[in-house]
């Protein structure tokens, strides 16, 4: 137990005197965070688009007026004939032409089917389908107002409501995956290079030579990385909540016990790589490299898993971030409690265990 | 297992790879108390051997036992009860003097004070010290910590592998006088080097070269064996004087030695016939005297002889 205590205050010390490792670990989490807070949203405003407004009636003027109103769209040009709608693509100015026909009001009147056309480019297909969900909404409610006390017949009004994040807030989906994505990586780093560099240092001989167990060594340099990580997290979850104002619904004991027990995986996951690599490159590498894509793309934090080929269904299934951002969505977001998620849990405990195993077992007792 | 030596190894081979020979049938024995010797040059398989009684390597053939424990089957009791300094400084850098110390003591289960006796005379040198990281000392001083630490339990055997090399002169006089003090208070040694010069320093040597043992011996004793007249010459042209001195009729051997070169001699020979020789030479600034023999000329002799 003494050498245990020890062992973790040398480890400590390495931590808090490595000042510029500190900062880095420390502010990488925030740098992340805001650049993906700022820069990556399927939100869209202020986008410019171009209108050809053939019909000149007071129902086009309207339409055109409640796209300018609703702050997404910003009208750049109005075109004078089909021919212009192509080169305007072709100069990129603009991602979507609305084309209004020149019988659009009489058509109304006459209850014939209306048409108005949506042009867009879909170089960019994200961007392209965001705009012309919000392009056919407005044009729907302007619809539906006008035929207000008129009976229309056969039409069929569908009333969505978007559970938990009504106003379908991207930061809601990364806050989340942010979290998972820093703590996954960061931790599995800093405890991979934590044994390499013993080894790379020399001091890992002195160490065998001695009576430290190899699970005294392993967990001595698991605990005092788990506060560290939890910083981390802390670090993200603040800034979620002030500057994103991403909801904590659920326990916050709750969240962090979850918190640490995926740091404790993502250590261990760590300390294995450490003890079957030489240098801390290369347990760089690894950790960075083979972690990173299959834990953002495999994780569900950008792709849903159930739109994916089957054998990756079933390979997400060993990526244990997969499992706490399952866990992290519900009780952020849902704010359900242990009762929901307690399988979720489970498999994340039995994960760290196996590691921990692992790595006492792959720990080499000898050099060479 | 009991067993009259503190370290007897019986006929240990080690290969790195397909080509690489490090230890080929190295048999020696070390008795309690005893200060040791490896002597031999850079890649002669020093560290290896130091290392497979360490644990930290396992042989490919013989066996070895340190204390009466095998080195493979015991690791455990020997990692508990020998002391070990690696070649390269192997302390944490950014941990003080005391941290590192306090370290180790405590992960071998006792305290500074408790073994503070057996390392008062090195360890006191360096208390004014003790708050400075280890990074930040001299490297006599890093010797001075890291034989502290690797003394802290109280070991029973120690292995020093090249403990002296990269320090300064004083500090390794200083270092070789606290082997000295602990061979007093009865620990084994084992402590190797690539200086000839301190092997005098040990009670026996063992000459190793190529993963072979040359010969085990009192430095006395070796330096005995070399039964040749020794002669140390000098003139301006040193380069030139090796080679003519090689060709010399009753020339057995020829190497640089410091500012003189050594010439041993076949048979019993006049220096004045020597003399002769290198002035039919034309060399200039003939100086030749007669050599004491030290550990060195019997290295290369027993060398040549392989």
């Amino acid at each position: 137990m003494k050498q245990l205590l020890i062992f973790i205050r040398k480890e400590t010390y390495h931590i808090f005197r490595d000042k510029r490792t500190l900062l880095i670990l420390l502010g990488m989490p925030m740098v992340q965070v805001l650049l993906f807070g700022f820069a990556i949203t399927n939100e869209i405003t202020n986008a410019r688009i171009a209108i050809l407004d053939q019909s000149k009636g007071e129902m086009s003027r309207n339409i055109i007026q409640r796209f300018t109103a609703s702050g997404y769209f910003e009208i750049d040009e109005n075109l004078q004939s089909l021919s212009d709608i192509e080169r305007h693509f072709r100069q990129g100015k603009t991602k979507l032409v609305a084309v209004f026909p020149p019988q659009l009001e009489e058509n109304m009147k006459r209850n014939v089917p209306a048409k108005i056309q949506l042009v867009a480019d879909a170089t960019d297909p994200n961007t392209a389908t965001t705009l012309i969900n919000y392009a056919s909404a407005i044009i729907g409610r302007y619809l539906q107002e006008q035929s207000h006390g008129q009976a229309v017949p056969l039409a069929i009004n569908t009333e969505v409501k978007m559970l938990y994040n009504p106003r379908l807030k991207s930061v809601y989906m990364f806050v989340p995956g942010v979290i998972t994505i820093i703590l996954m990586l960061m931790s599995a780093m800093m405890t991979s290079i934590a044994i390499t560099r013993e080894k790379e240092l020399g001091t890992m001989e002195v160490l065998l030579v001695s009576p430290l167990r190899p699970s005294t060594i392993i967990i001595g340099k698991v605990i005092p990385y788990i506060v560290l990580a939890l910083a981390m997290a802390a670090i993200v979850l603040l800034l979620g909540a002030f500057v994103f104002n991403m909801p904590i619904r659920g326990s916050l004991v709750l969240l962090i016990a979850e918190c640490v027990l995926f740091v404790i995986t993502s250590l261990s996951l760590g300390i294995l790589i450490s003890t079957r690599t030489e240098t801390q490159q290369v347990a760089m590498l690894i950790s960075l490299m083979a972690l990173m894509l299959p834990t953002i793309l495999l994780s569900g934090f950008i792709f849903p898993i159930e739109s994916m080929p089957k054998v990756l269904q079933i390979l997400s299934n060993i990526i244990p971030a997969k499992w706490f951002i399952i866990i992290i969505k519900n009780v952020m977001l849902r704010g359900t409690g242990f009762s929901f998620i307690w399988k979720e849990t489970l498999i994340l405990l039995g994960m760290a265990m196996f590691f921990i195993a692992a790595s006492i077992r792959n720990f080499k007792i000898r050099l060479a | 297992m009991s067993n009259q030596f503190a370290i007897d190894i019986q006929g240990v081979s080690k290969r790195y790879g397909k080509d690489v020979q490090a230890l080929d049938e190295v048999s020696l024995q070390v008795r309690p108390g005893e200060l040791f010797g490896l002597i031999g040059p850079d890649g002669a398989g020093k560290t290896t051997l130091i290392r497979i009684l360490a644990t930290l390597l396992l042989a490919d053939e013989g066996q070895a036992t340190v204390d009466g424990w095998d080195v493979r089957k015991d690791y455990k009791q020997i990692r508990r009860n020998v002391g070990y300094m690696p070649g390269r400084f192997s302390l944490y850098q950014d941990l003080s003097v005391e941290e590192n110390l306090t370290f180790f003591a405590t992960i071998f289960g006792t305290t500074i004070r408790e073994n503070y006796d057996l390392i008062r005379d090195i360890y006191g040198q360096l208390e004014p010290f003790r708050t400075r990281k280890a990074g930040k000392l001299s490297g006599g001083m890093k010797q001075k910590l890291a034989l502290s630490c690797a003394l802290i339990h109280k070991p029973s055997v120690l292995f020093l592998d090249e403990p002296t090399t990269g320090v300064d002169a004083v500090s390794r006089h200083e270092f070789w006088e606290m082997l000295q003090r602990l061979r007093q208070k009865g620990i084994t040694i084992l402590v190797s080097t690539p200086y000839m010069d301190e092997a005098s320093l040990c009670e026996r040597v063992a000459l190793i070269q190529k993963g072979r043992i040359l010969s085990i011996d009192t430095p006395a004793n070796i330096v005995g064996s070399f039964d040749k007249p020794l002669l140390a010459i000098r003139t301006d042209d040193m380069y030139r004087l090796i080679n003519d001195l090689r060709q010399f009729e009753s020339t057995h051997s020829a190497y640089p030695f410091g500012d003189y070169v050594h010439l041993a001699l076949d048979g019993p020979i006049w220096a004045e016939a020597v003399h002769a020789y290198l002035v039919g030479k034309e060399h200039t600034g003939i100086e030749i005297k007669p050599a004491e023999v030290t550990i060195e000329d019997s290295f290369m002799e027993l060398m040549s002889k392989e």
